[in-house]
């Protein structure tokens, strides 16, 4: 791997400063919303590198919840609140899990895939909805992050909090995007393609999913843990199907072109939804699933395609704008 | 490639900076109260508890500002300034952002509403970090004021917490019921389940110990079919059996516990089930003990101020308002009685003046007593359902209240500990 940056890192690079600036400049409700957004635009981020090797995972809610949760254990019985260590245990819990987890995963591709991660996150889902040690289904509530010891309180602390937020989550996308261009993000095109021909050139297809698969919920925990510091509260809604339903909408909506992508259209999302209860409170969902239509209908490859037709005479650099799910 | 992300940006800047242009200046114009109204629009609690709600809320804001409700709410507006409503919808992924989103773009100067405990326990610490006037219409977690925000300024709950709703239904399974040996229940396995029947069956344990837990079911909840769970209940014969079922879930258990017996060999209390009266009718057997989760539905008070709002929810919608009617109602009552205290719009008039309230409300009396007068005590009563084929209506008999100090725990205790500690401090006449 060199050090080089392609033009995607540059770009996430200058997005940074410009992501910090927003938080001076907008109102403080829309930062709300980017901040969220950059949370659980992680976990979509998880989803879109797992579509790159074909598979489609309906499940990627657990690992946000595992991030989520492991955050807020740590907080609720240690009574620590170290961004840094919080970001610590979520990542380690999702090692564990998808660790263990992509033993059996690793062995399946398609609809067989996207089902079994299905099943594993509402296994979870139903842990959690009945321990009342940890709230059951109403969840519990987190402390505010401190910093090595530094406690920020009232508007400093949600700027340092969002400042952070925006830091890890572009420093994630940038290590994810070196991995799409590694060896194994390369090995996972070729799965996509054919799985029978990439063992045949004597590479393993199993060890190159597990990896991914370990990758994608390491992301999808940190988003977990970013998300429920700015929320303040975790329950078990965060791994329901329809979390990972929207994740999954989200990284088709947006297109796995680019690791921008999922970020972005996480947040075009979550505003339009804000839109759409504010114009029709009690048909918003009309608009949403009018708009999703629509996109579908017209943009295939995601909303990312809008910037990319006009290079469509010469071979793209991106491979994966022919990515369709399912395939 | 630079190109692209410029486009982007710009796009999602262009985009932000025009929507923020489109919000009008409100706070220019002095005359209006803004509310935003918080309720469950889409989802399996929309039916039951949102729209209802919602309902409500339109019938009491209209006639706040025409100035057309009875005594003691017979003056237009909120301290003289028109209510203007901002509805939003509970059922969303992103709940603390969306009051943010209240708070910051729409300058609401209250908020009302959340029916969801989970709801409740996220936004409760964000009211008091963005010191917004909040008031609680439904959930029904005690924990609210108990663990959550202790020290309260800007958050009120102007309903009493769930655990009155299964002391009461303890109470007065025991006093109609002397011989008691055996209780059993069903409940949905999530928060609310459990806490309802961990208060009841522990109110039971602690007034009355020779009595036996014999069944304790949880199906999931939305399950729909509870076929083994009643096949458990009539198999184990136990006197009584306890459900804080609501929504469909409720109306599905007694369609198919009534087919096969259930409420002919046990005696059926349901905690929440007043919703189901005008859906199911006859098909409630007699004799079931029906809860409303305060005086509320067809416990309201004989006032001038229930009938109003009985008839005027009734002449608008065509249904009998149901408890979450009562309780958003309440809500909004609650700002405007201490408006017309503070006789200010402000909302810092409005909340010292909440504090410790006792005002009118279509359920009669409610004291913002406890939690340094953020939390509304309020009574309870309990009654058996009576079909009347004649005038197809069904109603409640044997009627027994509770009042706010007999099953609610007094200042400075919470729930949990009031039950084990055999009611301390408990006023029952």
């Amino acid at each position: 791997m060199n050090i080089k940056m392609d033009r995607t890192e540059t770009g996430l690079l200058l997005a940074l400063p410009l992501l910090i600036l927003i938080a001076f400049v907008l109102p403080k409700w829309v930062v709300n919303y980017v901040q969220v957004s950059l949370g659980t635009g992680l976990v979509a981020l998880g989803v879109m590198i797992q579509m790159r090797a074909g598979l489609v995972s309906f499940g990627q809610g657990l690992y946000f919840c595992v991030g989520g949760y492991a955050a807020g254990m740590l907080a609720k019985f240690l009574g620590i609140s170290d961004l840094f260590l919080l970001l610590a245990a979520g990542i380690l819990a999702a090692l564990i899990v998808a660790g263990i987890a992509g033993f059996l995963l690793r062995r399946y591709r398609e609809i067989f895939f996207a089902m079994l991660t299905l099943a594993i996150s509402m296994i979870l889902f139903g842990l959690l909805s009945s321990t009342e040690e940890l709230g059951s289904t109403d969840g519990f509530n987190l402390p505010s992050a401190t910093y090595l010891g530094w406690a920020p309180e009232g508007e400093t602390g949600r700027l340092t909090l969002y400042t952070f937020t925006a830091l890890v989550v572009v420093v994630c996308a940038i290590l994810l995007n070196r991995f799409l261009k590694s060896p194994v993000g390369y090995i996972n095109e070729a799965i996509r393609e054919n799985e029978v021909r990439v063992e045949y050139l004597g590479t393993s297809a199993h060890h190159a999913v597990h990896i991914t698969y370990v990758l994608a919920a390491v992301v999808s925990s940190i988003g977990g843990v970013l998300w429920a510091l700015a929320l303040g509260h975790v329950d078990p809604e965060m791994t329901n199907w329809t979390t990972s339903g929207q994740f999954v909408f989200i990284s088709i909506l947006s297109g796995t072109g680019n690791i921008a992508a999922p970020l972005i259209g996480t947040f075009l999302l979550e505003i339009l939804r804000v839109y759409a209860v504010e114009i029709s409170p009690n048909t918003w969902q009309m608009i949403l699933g009018s708009v999703m239509l629509l996109t579908i209908l017209y943009l295939p490859k995601g909303l990312w395609s809008l910037l990319t037709t006009r290079k469509s005479t010469k071979p793209s650099d991106d491979s994966a704008d022919k990515i369709s799910v399912g395939d | 490639m630079k190109t692209k992300y410029s486009l982007m940006a710009s796009a999602a800047l262009s985009a932000l900076v025009g929507t923020s242009a489109f919000a009008p200046a409100v706070q220019a114009d002095d005359a209006t109260f803004k509310i935003g109204v918080v309720t469950f629009l889409s989802g399996g609690a929309s039916g039951p508890f949102g729209i209802p709600g919602r309902n409500a809320a339109e019938v009491v804001i209209e006639a706040i500002n025409a100035g057309t409700m009875p005594a003691p709410y017979d003056t237009a507006g909120i301290g003289g300034a028109m209510i203007e409503q901002v509805v939003i919808d509970e059922n969303s992924k992103q709940k603390v952002a969306d009051y943010q989103k209240l708070v910051d773009k729409d300058e609401v100067d209250a908020v009302v509403g959340y029916a969801s405990s989970g709801s409740c326990k996220a936004i409760a610490p964000e009211a008091e970090k963005l010191k917004q006037l909040t008031v609680f219409a439904i959930c029904g977690t005690p924990q609210i004021f108990e663990e959550i925000v202790t020290e309260p300024e800007y958050l009120f709950r102007s309903m009493s917490h769930a655990t009155m709703d299964n002391v009461g239904a303890a109470r007065y399974v025991l006093d109609t019921t002397p011989e008691l040996k055996t209780i059993g229940g069903i409940n949905q396995n999530y928060a609310w389940g459990q806490d309802s029947w961990r208060d009841f069956s522990e109110t039971i344990a602690a007034l009355k110990s020779s009595v036996e837990v014999d069944s304790e079911q949880f199906p999931k909840i939305f399950a729909g079919q509870y076929g083994s769970e009643i096949s458990a209940l009539l198999s184990a014969k136990v006197d009584v059996v306890h459900s804080s079922f609501w929504g469909g879930d409720l109306e599905a258990m007694i369609i198919q516990g009534a087919g096969r017996g259930l409420f002919d060999r046990s005696q059926m209390v349901l905690t929440s089930s007043d919703t189901a009266i005008p859906r199911l009718g006859a098909q409630i057997p007699n004799g079931t003990i029906i809860g409303a989760r305060g005086f509320n539905g067809p416990y309201a008070p004989d006032t001038e101020l229930a009938n109003w709002f009985e008839q005027a929810y009734f002449d608008r919608f065509g249904v009998a308002p149901v408890s979450p009617s009562y309780q958003m109602a309440q809500s909004i009552m609650a700002l405007k009685a201490a408006a017309d205290k503070a006789q200010s719009s402000d909302p810092d008039a409005i909340r010292a003046a909440l504090a410790g309230l006792t005002f009118e409300s279509a359920s009669g009396e409610v004291s913002m007593s406890l939690s340094d007068g953020h939390q509304a005590a309020t009574g309870i009563a309990y009654g058996t359902y009576e079909f009347d084929a004649s005038t197809g209506k069904g109603s409640v008999k044997n009627v027994r209240s509770y009042a706010a100090g007999c099953v609610n725990p007094p200042v400075g205790v919470t729930s949990g500990e009031w039950i084990k500690g055999g009611f301390d401090g408990a006023t029952c006449e």
